[in-house]
């Protein structure tokens, strides 16, 4: 479940059958495997998704034409326990220059007692990308706008 | 792979809705689904096809009937894709765990 731990903050987590170390590199080295599809910035066809194992690298979406997009930067890479990027995305969904108005995502992968990894992702400094900035917080935590919800709810 | 559009356009008929909501309560056969509805057997049947391809239903054999069940995996995806992007991206990354998990196991 996706919370909005103030406002500018969103949190999510989900529990997997597999060690941290696993978990950080299904995370990491294998994101292409399971991110969403849709959830690409860039014009070509997806060819694949680099991770850059070291903080100061990026994360970087490549078409098959060769174009490239660079919509994160590495901020922490310590593997197993926690991985931080910058999330370069502004609200035209393009990529953002500016790292002062970049939010950020931060991963930590806990072992738990029957040996799988508890993940906890947290989305934090939404408002850096100025004004606008819910757009992008109600994107990322909810798939309906939380004004929209908000309207649902005083109509109940 | 389950497809969570496949799913909501299955689930735009209202007596599919119905179907899922009754297979929801527990595991029925085509029989017992038609009796409790105001539609054909063959009818029924057809709707379940439907479930089946978009994976929300199962099924199996029970003896001589074939038994239908909500998939839970199904209803997983289906809650996921009116969460938020991040819930999304994280029911995919546990699933791709597990899968990695069920791997590691067989080997």
């Amino acid at each position: 479940m996706t919370e909005v731990m103030d406002a500018t903050t969103v949190r999510t987590s989900v529990d997997v059958p597999v060690s941290p170390q696993r978990a950080f590199e299904l995370f990491t080295a294998q994101i292409g495997d399971w991110w969403d599809e849709s959830h690409h910035i860039l014009e070509a066809p997806l060819a694949e998704m680099v991770f850059e194992p070291f903080a100061g690298g990026h994360i970087i979406d490549r078409g098959t034409d060769g174009s490239e997009c660079r919509w994160a930067r590495v901020l922490a890479y310590e593997p197993p326990r926690r991985v931080c990027f910058s999330w370069d995305i502004n609200l035209q969904w393009q990529v953002e220059t500016d790292p002062a108005r970049c939010s950020e995502v931060e991963i930590a992968f806990s072992p738990r007692p029957d040996g799988g990894t508890h993940v906890v992702l947290t989305h934090s400094g939404l408002d850096r990308h100025g004004p606008g900035w819910e757009d992008m917080r109600d994107a990322v935590a909810s798939g309906w706008s939380l004004e929209q919800f908000a309207t649902l709810a005083r109509r109940d | 792979m389950a497809n969570a559009e496949l799913m909501i356009e299955a689930l735009g008929e209202p007596m599919r809705r119905e179907i899922l909501e009754r297979l929801l309560e527990q595991p029925r056969s085509v029989t017992e689904l038609a009796d409790g509805l105001p539609v054909t057997r063959p009818a029924v049947s057809q709707h379940l096809k439907v479930l089946k391809e978009s994976q929300l239903v199962t099924d199996r054999a029970e003896g001589t009937r074939r038994i239908y069940r909500v998939d839970p995996d199904a209803l997983a995806i289906l809650r996921a894709y009116f969460d938020s992007f991040w819930s999304r991206s994280l029911e995919t990354f546990r699933l791709a765990a597990e899968a990695d998990h069920d791997q590691e196991g067989s080997a």
